[in-house]
């Protein structure tokens, strides 16, 4: 009873904080020349914030619809790997199973595997990812209702706010070694890119630094500790 | 194509990827070089993405009052701060330069 109750609050926290942050995505959304309609697509349909971001800001600085939807889909597919972990900790069922990979996203994996209980993470997960579904679209809409009478979204610092969210996003990752390694080599990457490739480009180039690395598995742990001991 | 045909196929490819989570055998995912590759792009698109929304402006790079931000807000996040504080302070800290003409 009580864990339900932490559950519930826990949840309904992080849906609270999430979902205002829906209301910079709306203003940067139509700042960025997408439309009230096709900016609360993005929230109602696509509804993963890190991809939402990542489109618009292809489509901002004048990049092709291949990049931007190249971008936001790899940028995705990690909901595909939430989606395994949680459907081994709380089976859907038939008739849940799409509602279910609809509010997979960050915050609602994180509450759910936080949870001591499969009772715990089930309600953890719902609560969470309804809870932000219907923030995040609620905010959104205000934020671009809001964004476009306002005009300029720079005078208040959104172009900033959205930089300091994929760092926020980014920060939790960097947890070894490699990590680490390949955060710093795809950013330095990325920014020497800028100016040489069309817009959207340098964001995807930077993916190959991941994939040597990760083939390579340099600054990997076993090679580490393996091969130089 | 236009700009809602993006949206709408960037919406069904990303939402089609969650599906595909439930759908799959699990099999496909696991391994220790698929699981670094995963965890890996993800880092690394994360990394780009900020890099270039702090300092790109279209097709060159620019200093301006969202490099402080970004360094107050990475500062936030070494003292553990809430996800939406450190979003909000930025934002607060790109204004305020903007507003007093620090930083453009």
């Amino acid at each position: 009873m009580n864990a339900s109750v932490g559950a519930w609050r826990k949840g309904l926290s992080v849906a609270i904080a999430t979902s205002l942050y829906g209301v910079s995505f709306g203003a940067l959304s139509v700042a960025s020349g997408l439309s009230i309609l096709e900016t609360m697509l993005l929230s109602a349909l696509m509804f993963s914030g890190g991809s939402q971001f990542a489109l618009v800001g292809v489509v901002a600085a004048g990049g092709t619809p291949a990049a931007a939807i190249a971008t936001a889909g790899v940028l995705g597919i990690r909901n595909t790997i939430y989606a395994i972990s949680l459907r081994r900790l709380i089976p859907p069922t038939k008739l849940t199973v799409v509602p279910a990979a609809w509010v997979t996203i960050d915050e609602s994996t994180a509450v759910s595997l936080a949870g001591k209980s499969e009772r715990e993470s089930r309600i953890g997960f719902w609560v969470t990812g309804v809870g932000i579904f219907i923030g995040w679209n609620l905010c959104t809409l205000i934020g671009a209702i809001v964004g476009d009478i306002l005009g300029d979204v720079r005078a208040y610092g959104l172009d900033a706010a959205a930089a300091a969210a994929f760092l926020a996003l980014l920060w939790p990752r960097l947890r070894h070694r490699q990590a680490v390694a390949v955060g710093i080599a795809s950013a330095v990457l990325a920014a020497v890119a800028v100016p040489v490739l069309p817009a959207g480009i340098p964001v995807l180039a930077a993916v190959g630094v991941a994939v040597v690395v990760a083939l390579t598995n340099w600054f990997g742990r076993e090679r580490a500790e393996g091969a130089r001991a | 194509m236009t700009l809602l045909h993006t949206v709408l196929l960037a919406s069904i490819v990303v939402s089609g990827l969650k599906l595909l989570g439930y759908a799959v055998p699990s099999r496909w995912f696991v391994g220790p070089k698929r699981e670094r590759l995963l965890e890996l792009s993800t880092i690394s698109l994360l990394a780009a993405l900020t890099t270039v929304q702090a300092f790109g402006s279209g097709q060159s790079l620019e200093l301006d009052a969202r490099a402080p931000a970004l360094g107050v807000a990475a500062l936030l996040l070494v003292v553990r701060a809430p996800f939406i504080v450190v979003v909000f302070v930025a934002a607060v800290v790109a204004a305020v330069l903007r507003r007093t003409g620090i930083m453009g």
